[in-house]
Formats: C-alpha cells, sequence, structure tokens
C-alpha cells in the first residue's frame, strides 16, 4: 500500500516531464496533421491564384491514386533505393562499429576516423550534388579516369541510365548517412559495461563471438531505432534524388520516390491529393515499422 | 602458420588489423574528397570553372572572399542567425526529448499506453506533409520573420525522443533512479543531475543531428524568414545562385559554401570530443 | 567532468543568447534605445522599417502606414538597378530604403523550391485583409509564370495607373505582350529587352565553311531545314552545331502558333512537335546532346576545345555567361560572331507588375514610368550594366552608331561594339529579331508545361523511351502540376 502510494507521487512526474512536448506538439504539429488528414477527403488546390475548393469529394482522392498504378511504382522505387543504400550502410556501420569497439584490435588514430567518417553529413545535399554533377558529367573527372584506364571507349552518360542513376543516389545518400548510423551505434556500444568484454576476453571468446554474443544482443534497442528510423528516412527519401534528378525522377521515373511524387502535388497546394498520398505513406510506414518490431522482438523493457 | 593456429578465433589478428587499416582509409577518403574539391573550387574564378573540373587549387581564393565579404549578401549577419537557430534548437531539443523520454522511460502513469505509442505514429508523419500548413499557421500567428517557429518546434522531437528512449533502455537502470529517490533527491534534480550526467555520449549525438540539420535547413526558414537581416547561411546562399547574369559567380557560391560549413565542423569537433570520451569514461560510473 | 556536457550545453545556449541579444535588437527590445552597433548608420527610420516585429518604433517614425512601398523580388538585379539609377532613392541597408517620405521594404525570396512564388501567392491572397503597411505594392514576375499572376485581379491593370500607350511607344511589343492578359489589358512594365540571336563560333566557321561572315553564315542556317543540314556538315567535322537541344527549345517555343492549354485541354504546338521531331533527329546522328542547360557539359563549348559550333542566347548570355574573362575561352580572344538563326527569340527579362490594393499607386506609376519609359535613365542603364534596354529609341540609336558612349575608364566616345563578337555591333541584329516576335499565345501555364516537356522528351532523345511514352509521361507531370486541365482525348 505504502509503495503503491508512492509509486502514485512519483508517476504524476511523468505527467509534468511529459507536458513540454505535448504542449509544443499540439500548437506546431497536431493542427497541421489533422488538416492533412482532413484535406484527403476534399478537392482543394490552387489553379494558378484561384482557390479551387474545398470540397467534399470522399474517398476521391484515394481513387484516383490507385487508378493510375503510379503509386506502386513509386513505392517499389522507394524501397529499391532504401535497400540499395541501407543494406551497405548498416553492414559498413557494423563492421565499423565492432572494429571500434574490439579492445583486441587496438586500432591506432581511432579518433580521426570516428570524426571523420560522420563529415559528409555536414554537407548541404544541394552543395554535395553540385559536386556530384561536375564529378560525374560526361566530360568530368570520373569519365575522363574511367577512359584513360580504358575501360570505356567513351564518356558513360551517368544520370540516363536507371541502374547509374540509383546506384549515384544511393551512393551519395549511403555517404552523407553511413556516418551518422555509426555514431548511433557506437554512442549505443558506449552504454554497454566495459567489464563483460573483459570478462568475455578472459574467458577465450574470438571477436566474431563477443560481436555476436554479446554487443548485438545489448545493443538491440538501438538497432531497432536505427531501423525503424532509417526505415522511416527510407520511406521519405526525397533531398538527394529531387536534386540529383533536377525533380524528374528521370530516366523515366525510375527514380522518382514517394516524396517525390508528394511534392509534386504540392507545387499546386493540392492538399487533397498530397493528404491522400500522406495518409497512404503514413499506414505503408505503420506497417513496415511494425514489421520491424515484431521481427527484433518485443519491446519490453528489462525490469 | 599463424593464421591456422587461430583459425578458431577467425581471422588472424594481423590480417583483421591490415584489413581494418584498409577499410578505414578508403572510407576516410569518401569521407574527405568532398571537402578537397570544395576547397578547390573556392579558389577558382567562375570562368574557370566553366573550363571544367581541376584537381589543382587556383589562386582566386582571396579575390573570391573578397567579392563574397563585399557583396550584397549580409554573410556575418547569418553566420550568427544561422547560430542562434541551431544552438537553440539543439540546446532545447536535446533537453526536452530526453525529459519526454525519461517521463515514459521511469514513470508508470495511465495515459503512458496511449501516448507511447502516439509519439512513434507521428514520427512516421513525412514533414513535407505538414510544411505549408505550418507555414500557413506561422503567419497566422504573425510569426514570420521571427526564429520562434524555427526553435521552438524542436522541443517535440519524436525522432531524437525515440533514440533517447531506446538509449535508455539499454544503458540507464532504473536502479540508479531509486537510490537518487532514497537519498532524498527530488524528481526534477534526480533528472537533471543524475539523468542527464548518463545520457551524455546520447545527448552529445543528437545534439550534433539536431544542430546540423538545423544549420543546413532551406525550405521551412525560406518560407518564414523575408527581412535580409534575418536570414539564415542556406536562404542567403541560394540568394547568390540566385542572383542575376551580372553578379553571379560560382567562385563566391564555394567560398560562401565553405564559409557555411567552418563553423559546424568545429561545432561537430567540440561535441564528438563528448562521444569518444564516453568510452573511456564508462557508462555507469558517470 | 561529467558535468562537462551540460556545462557544454549551457555555455552554447548562453551564446546564442548572447548573440540573439545583439542580432535581433529591434525584436527584443524594441522600444529600449541604446543597443548601437549594428544599426548605428542605418538611422532610426531604417530601424523601424526593418523589422516587422517593431511596432512601437515604427509607429514613431512613420506616421502614416500607408507610407511602405513593399516591393516582392527573388534576386537583387531590379533592388540595384533602382539603387544606381533611380533619382531620390536613398539606400539604408541591403532591404531598405527611402524615396522621399515612403519607406521602401525589398522583400527578397529565392527562387529555388519555387520559394518565390509560394510567398508572393499566399501575400498576394491575403491582400485584402493585410495591415496597410505590410500591403504588397509591387512585385517582379518572369515571362515563364508572368500570365498565372497578369491574369488575376491580383495584379493593376496599367492603365489605371494613370500610363498612358503614349507613354509606352518606344517598347518592344513583345514585352508587352507577355504581360497582357486574356482580355487584351497590359499589367505589367519591362526595363529591359532580351531579344537573341545565334552566336558561331568564328574559327570552326572558318574551319569548315571556310566564312566567318555573319551574313553567309546566316544562309546556312535561314530556317530549321538548312539549320540540320548544317549541322550533318558539321557533324562530319567535329564539331555539335549546339551544345544541347534544349538550346533551340526557346527558338521553337517563342514562334508557336497556339497555346499550350485551350479550353482547359493541353495542346502541343506543331512547332514544338517540330522541335521534338529535329532534335531527335539530331541526338541520333550524333550532332548534338542533351545536356540541361547551365550543367559543367553544356558549358564545355565556351572554349575552343568543347566543339560546339553555337548557341542561341541574348546579350547577356554572351558578355556574362560565357566565360569571355577567362584566358583561353572563345568569347576572351573576341571569337564569336552574332547572326540571326532560323527564327527570332528572346530569353530572360523581368516585369514590374503593381499589386492591386497598393496605397503608393503614384510612386508606383513613376517608378514604372522612369525606369521603363524615361530615355536618359535607360541610357544610362545599357552604359554602366550593359542590360539591353526595352527602348527602341535608345537602342536604335545606338545600333546605327547615332548614340556615342563612354564607359568609365574609357577616354573617348565610342559606338557600341563588342569586343567578344570580334568588334561587331551586334545590336542592330538584336533589334530586328525582336521586332517580328509575336507572343500572344501565352497560357498561364507556360512554366510548367514548358519544363515538363522539355524533361519528358529528354527521355525519348536519350532512347529511354518511345515517342508515345514520352508524350504519356508528360500529360501525367502536367495533370500532377496543375490539376485542372486535361490530356487531349483522341
Amino acid at each position: 500500500m505504502k509503495n503503491n502510494a508512492k509509486a502514485v507521487r512519483y508517476n504524476k512526474w511523468g505527467y509534468i516531464f511529459l507536458l513540454p512536448f505535448l504542449l509544443v506538439y499540439v500548437v506546431f504539429q497536431f493542427v497541421p496533421t489533422v488538416t492533412t488528414i482532413y484535406n484527403s477527403f476534399y478537392e482543394n488546390y490552387l489553379d494558378g491564384l484561384t482557390q479551387v475548393g474545398p470540397n467534399f469529394v470522399g474517398l476521391e482522392n484515394y481513387k484516383s491514386l490507385f487508378s493510375s498504378g503510379d503509386i506502386w511504382t513509386f513505392t517499389k522505387n522507394t524501397m529499391v533505393l532504401w535497400i540499395m543504400c541501407f543494406v551497405p550502410q548498416i553492414i559498413l556501420s557494423l563492421v565499423l562499429g565492432a572494429w571500434f569497439s574490439d579492445v583486441r584490435l587496438k586500432l591506432k588514430g581511432q579518433r580521426f576516423f570516428k570524426t571523420v567518417i560522420y563529415l559528409p553529413n555536414l554537407i548541404m545535399a544541394s552543395a554535395f550534388s553540385m559536386l556530384f554533377f561536375t564529378l560525374f558529367s560526361d566530360g568530368g573527372p570520373v569519365n575522363s579516369i574511367l577512359m584513360q584506364l580504358g575501360f570505356i571507349s567513351e564518356p558513360y552518360r551517368f544520370l540516363t541510365y536507371t541502374g547509374s542513376t540509383r546506384g549515384l543516389i544511393a551512393f551519395m545518400n549511403c555517404l552523407m548517412w553511413f556516418g551518422n548510423t555509426t555514431i548511433l551505434l557506437m554512442a549505443g556500444m558506449m552504454g554497454i559495461d566495459t567489464s563483460l568484454f573483459e570478462a568475455a576476453e578472459v574467458d577465450g571468446a574470438t571477436s566474431t563471438q563477443v560481436f555476436f554474443r554479446i554487443t548485438l544482443p545489448l545493443l538491440r534497442p538501438i538497432l531497432v531505432y536505427v531501423m525503424i528510423t532509417s526505415l522511416i528516412g527510407g520511406l521519405q527519401l526525397f533531398d538527394v534524388p529531387q536534386i540529383l534528378t533536377n525533380g524528374t525522377g528521370d530516366p523515366m521515373r525510375t527514380t522518382m520516390t514517394l516524396i517525390m511524387y508528394l511534392n509534386k502535388h504540392l507545387y499546386s497546394k493540392n492538399y487533397g491529393m498530397a493528404g491522400a498520398l500522406s495518409v497512404l505513406l503514413l499506414i505503408i510506414t505503420a506497417i513496415l515499422s511494425l514489421i520491424v518490431f515484431k521481427v527484433t522482438g518485443n519491446d519490453k523493457r528489462k525490469g | 602458420m599463424e593464421k591456422k593456429q587461430e583459425t578458431n578465433k577467425g581471422l588472424g589478428i594481423h590480417a583483421r588489423r591490415a584489413l581494418a587499416y584498409v577499410v578505414l582509409c578508403i572510407v576516410t577518403f569518401f569521407c574527405l574528397f568532398w571537402f578537397y574539391v570544395l576547397f578547390i573550387n573556392a579558389t577558382r574564378s567562375n570562368g574557370e570553372m566553366q573550363a571544367g573540373f581541376s584537381a589543382l587549387p587556383s589562386t582566386h581564393l582571396i579575390e573570391n572572399w573578397t567579392n563574397l565579404v563585399h557583396g550584397s549578401q549580409p554573410i556575418f549577419n547569418g553566420l550568427i542567425n544561422s547560430f542562434v537557430v541551431a544552438a537553440l534548437s539543439a540546446t532545447l531539443c536535446v533537453y526536452f526529448s530526453t525529459m519526454t523520454a525519461y517521463a515514459i522511460h521511469a514513470y508508470d502513469f495511465k495515459l503512458k499506453r496511449f501516448i507511447y505509442p502516439f509519439i512513434l505514429m507521428i514520427m512516421m508523419i513525412p514533414t513535407q506533409v505538414t510544411a505549408l500548413g505550418f507555414v500557413k499557421l506561422v503567419s497566422g500567428l504573425g510569426l514570420e520573420d521571427s526564429f520562434i517557429p524555427l526553435i521552438v518546434p524542436s522541443i517535440a522531437a519524436p525522432v531524437t525522443f525515440f533514440y533517447m528512449k531506446q538509449y535508455m533502455e539499454s544503458s540507464l537502470p532504473l536502479s540508479l533512479i531509486e537510490a537518487a529517490r532514497i537519498d532524498g533527491s527530488g524528481e526534477f534534480r534526480t533528472f537533471n543531475s543524475i539523468v542527464l550526467p548518463l545520457m551524455k555520449p546520447a545527448i552529445a549525438v543528437q545534439a550534433i543531428f539536431t544542430f546540423v540539420s538545423s544549420w543546413n535547413n532551406y525550405f521551412i526558414p525560406a518560407l518564414v524568414l523575408h527581412d535580409d537581416k534575418k536570414k539564415t547561411l542556406p536562404i542567403l546562399i541560394a540568394q547568390l545562385r540566385a542572383a542575376d547574369w551580372l553578379k553571379f559567380d560560382m567562385g563566391q557560391v564555394y567560398v560562401m559554401i565553405a564559409f557555411s560549413i567552418f563553423p559546424v565542423i568545429v561545432v561537430y569537433l567540440i561535441l564528438s570530443k563528448h562521444i569518444v570520451q564516453g568510452v573511456a569514461l564508462g557508462s555507469v560510473k558517470g | 567532468m561529467k558535468k562537462k556536457i551540460v556545462s557544454t550545453m549551457l555555455c552554447l545556449t548562453m551564446l546564442a543568447s548572447m548573440a540573439a541579444g545583439c542580432g535581433n535588437d529591434a525584436t527584443t527590445d524594441a522600444g529600449a534605445t541604446t543597443d548601437a552597433g549594428a544599426t548605428t548608420d542605418a538611422g532610426a527610420a531604417g530601424e523601424a522599417a526593418g523589422t516587422e516585429a517593431a511596432d512601437a518604433g515604427s509607429a514613431a517614425v512613420i506616421t502614416d502606414p500607408s507610407k511602405v512601398l513593399n516591393i516582392y523580388v527573388w534576386n537583387e538585379e531590379f533592388k540595384s538597378r533602382i539603387e544606381d539609377h533611380y533619382p531620390g532613392y536613398t539606400k539604408i541597408d541591403a532591404t531598405n530604403g527611402t524615396i522621399g517620405d515612403v519607406a521602401v521594404r525589398w522583400n527578397i525570396t529565392p527562387s529555388d523550391d519555387n520559394a518565390y512564388q509560394n510567398n508572393l501567392d499566399a501575400t498576394l491572397l491575403n491582400q485584402e485583409s493585410a495591415a496597410q503597411e505590410d500591403k504588397i505594392d509591387m512585385f517582379l514576375v518572369e515571362a515563364d509564370y508572368a500570365l498565372k499572376y497578369v491574369d488575376t485581379d491580383y495584379t493593376m491593370p496599367i492603365s489605371d495607373l494613370g500610363i498612358t500607350d503614349a507613354d509606352l511607344s518606344k517598347q518592344y511589343t513583345y514585352t508587352q505582350d507577355i504581360v497582357t492578359d486574356s482580355n487584351g489589358v497590359l499589367k505589367g512594365l519591362s526595363w529591359q529587352g532580351c531579344p537573341g540571336v545565334m552566336f558561331y563560333n568564328r574559327e570552326a566557321a572558318k574551319e569548315v565553311f571556310n566564312t566567318d561572315d555573319p551574313a553567309e553564315i546566316q544562309k546556312l542556317v535561314a530556317d530549321w531545314d538548312t539549320f540540320n543540314q548544317t549541322a550533318a556538315t558539321l557533324k562530319d567535322a567535329g564539331y555539335s552545331i549546339v551544345s544541347s537541344v534544349n538550346d533551340t527549345y526557346r527558338v521553337y517555343s517563342n514562334n508557336v502558333t497556339s497555346k499550350w492549354v485551350e479550353d482547359g485541354v493541353i495542346n502541343i504546338d506543331d512547332n514544338l512537335m517540330k522541335w521534338v521531331e529535329d532534335s531527335k533527329a539530331l541526338v541520333d546522328a550524333g550532332a548534338t546532346s542533351t545536356y540541361d542547360l547551365w550543367s559543367d557539359d553544356w558549358k564545355k563549348g565556351f572554349y575552343p576545345e568543347g566543339k560546339v559550333f553555337a548557341y542561341f542566347g541574348p546579350a547577356w548570355l554572351v558578355n556574362f555567361s560565357m566565360a569571355a574573362d577567362t584566358e583561353g575561352s572563345i568569347g576572351y580572344n573576341g571569337g564569336w560572331g552574332a547572326t540571326e538563326g532560323p527564327q527570332g527569340f528572346f530569353w530572360g527579362g523581368t516585369w514590374i507588375c503593381a499589386a492591386t490594393g497598393t496605397d503608393n499607386a503614384d510612386l508606383v506609376k513613376d517608378i514604372m514610368l522612369k525606369m521603363t519609359t524615361d530615355d536618359a535613365i535607360m541610357t544610362d542603364i545599357v552604359v554602366q550594366d550593359d542590360d539591353f534596354v526595352n527602348n527602341k529609341t535608345v537602342m536604335d540609336g545606338l545600333a546605327s552608331g547615332a548614340t556615342k558612349i563612354q564607359r568609365e575608364g574609357e577616354s573617348e566616345e565610342h559606338e557600341y561594339t563588342s569586343k567578344i563578337l570580334g568588334e561587331q555591333n551586334p545590336l542592330p541584329m538584336y533589334c530586328a529579331g525582336v521586332d517580328g516576335l509575336d507572343l500572344s499565345n501565352l497560357s498561364a501555364y507556360d512554366q510548367g508545361c514548358n519544363e515538363e516537356f522539355q524533361h519528358a522528351m529528354k527521355n525519348y532523345f536519350d532512347g529511354n523511351a518511345t515517342l508515345d511514352e514520352a508524350l504519356e509521361l508528360f500529360y501525367t507531370a502536367i495533370a500532377e502540376k496543375y490539376p485542372s486541365l486535361k490530356a487531349p482525348t483522341e
């Protein structure tokens, strides 16, 4: 009884600590979000400077989203781009994280390497892609190096083929974000008690064993975080393909992602279609996130 | 020979170390290369850049810089503005996200079962969707040309909250809080003087991320800030790139990009020290 | 040790709030006095005009809130023209000035991500309920989207300002076509003309055709059929006739005989289909490529090694954008020649519109008249900024050599010639090309249609799609941008 009363007294602090978040959230995000969902049932856009609607149209917006079939193409594009970028990224990050945390490897210059990996993220995406355009242009240095080495006889037009365009997008995105992921994982690894590693070493465990038996399981919450945020980030992939393809998703929209598509509707302030697309995106994200949660185990707190 | 002996331990330690160094060197090259190209371009004149790429620096760095400083963009104002917005956003964001995460992590209350999934759900709403509604709201509140709509919303950052929550799960034992309570520490004090220091690596990580994304943010600030004295660096860069033909100069653009990256690097280096140091200290010892 | 991060964050916060204190003095302590430093030379009026938040301050200085002239622009071109040439403009700082007792506020939003139009749309839609000092008075538009604004009541007819046709008689007609609404009412003015010509590489011309005489070259590009035959000759000699198919797009699209949109249905003009056909043939034959304008590959022809025969463009392109100040470029050596090319066209330009509801109509009228019709001011603009002004009297005078000019640092007056063009005087050619231009076939959807058409067709040229697929893509893209438009039903 006594304990319970105490708990209740403490637990009111839960509400107090939540208050700032909820207040700011309601003022700045909740209203736009609700209107987004609300708008998805209306015809509502600007034709030049003339406001059309809002007229209630029921599920009409959703219908026209599905009727063209484009939505599936763009979902597929987005997933392909995400996998192309996420798989190498998570592998690289885990490997780097494992090496950095491996006491036996005794890597020199760790601080330097740890610092360097995040640097690409400091460059604005628009500035980054300016550099990419220069380097991968027909007359650019990448082509001239490849030609000098004799790999190709005439310039390879990177941005006119689906494969190479997707490759460049994945490469650039991966470069920008793998440092981010690695830092997240490293920060998580730091939370692991070092005595565990020492004990494992005394017991004669190999590095691989240490990594899979100790590091990974203890890292699980952070890994779940990385998976989910990366998935969400992947589904919201926008700026890199947008700038690199000048918003077209060329060639033939094979690099058009869902948010780029959404952005097309925002051009005419088409809140109706944009709203419907957002709701759909929300549903897709929620389902995929749920799967990740289930696969990585239940999120139960340990005492 | 050695390899054979160590088969049960996987690859030989030397081979693994060598492999690690090779990979790290390649990764380092790809991370630093862009800064080199940026620097090279900042030293070249507009005309030289039209002639194509060059791997060697040219002689126009000072000239580009002088043109930029004496040009029409208030870059030092922009620097201060960007810094104010990014620093305050990062501070508010990590502090309140940690607080929110702590609320969910450490307390049991009725609405918790409802609020936690709710926050996770709003994390999934793409920011582009609410952006235009947000701008409407801002002008409705009369907050145009103010930093408030750029700073205050960072208090409610679901992604940062989620990270803090996950981090607490792996490295903030509740027993510690229990111990603090027995010592008679108030809840607010416990949070500030025990929980926050323990969260150091996580706070440093998220502070960097928030700072950088706020520093590089263009879309929302461009729609909110119109007074030249209030503009942040990305807007000024866009303005420089939109300059008319008489003033258009890629040399200046690159110098300005370099100029705007420099402060983030400094902030990053300061904060990253704390991430790296965390290892040596061990976590629970605080 | 453990408090280090906290203390760092605290330091950051303090630093930041201190910085906020100095940076925003006008917002945070508008009423209070002495936060000198930043704004001393700006003066009281500037400080008040500078921040809308400083209501207290502005009320003290601007007695009449209607005496604020709000001008919306996306870059600084017009601002510097006003600063340099409009009599009576006093500059306070980068975004503030005064004309007499009226405070001028420049609202600059860059055009990236459509931010300029988004901002302008929101402001115009809000014009009626806006506070008097916030009411927009003037805004600038570009040709591609001019009609979006002009064809609404948010833009004031020029005649309502008291400007007569007689005032505007010296302007080039095409500049008025662009800002004439669907009822034939003129609603904007420009101080610039941007007639385009074809610039060709003189060395290449001598090498392939044994002459670099503009009249001879003109015969080789007199119409599109001869142009395409010449392309084949140049291809055999190792030259691309133009850097990209996008170079010629503007020339075709300025000479259409129907609008992009008729009765809400998308309509592709025959001349544009001819562009598609001609371009596909050129690309397939290897006579040109599909580079985006301003990309590195497109620019390589500014140098002799780029092996590009010609570019289409107005004066500003060759004067300022083709590396004429860099050693080794064709322009640096005076190696370009100018000729009219197959069809007349224009590229660029900025139009001034008056917003309905302006409370400074007289001042707006005066700025428009001075900047777009005054001979002395406009000659000055040509001399100082090398702009091509929208004034036949001024330009004809310079073209014929009747008007001499003298720039800073030059010892004597001389006829207008261009060093970049090998001392040719290109003005007669510019003037001729633009005179016959008929731009009455514009629609409010041109910006989106032109962009999407070029994007979609690029897929066809590059062999990633058939013509039908590319057209289908175009219609889809337009339906997304302009939900009210429909694709034609066969």
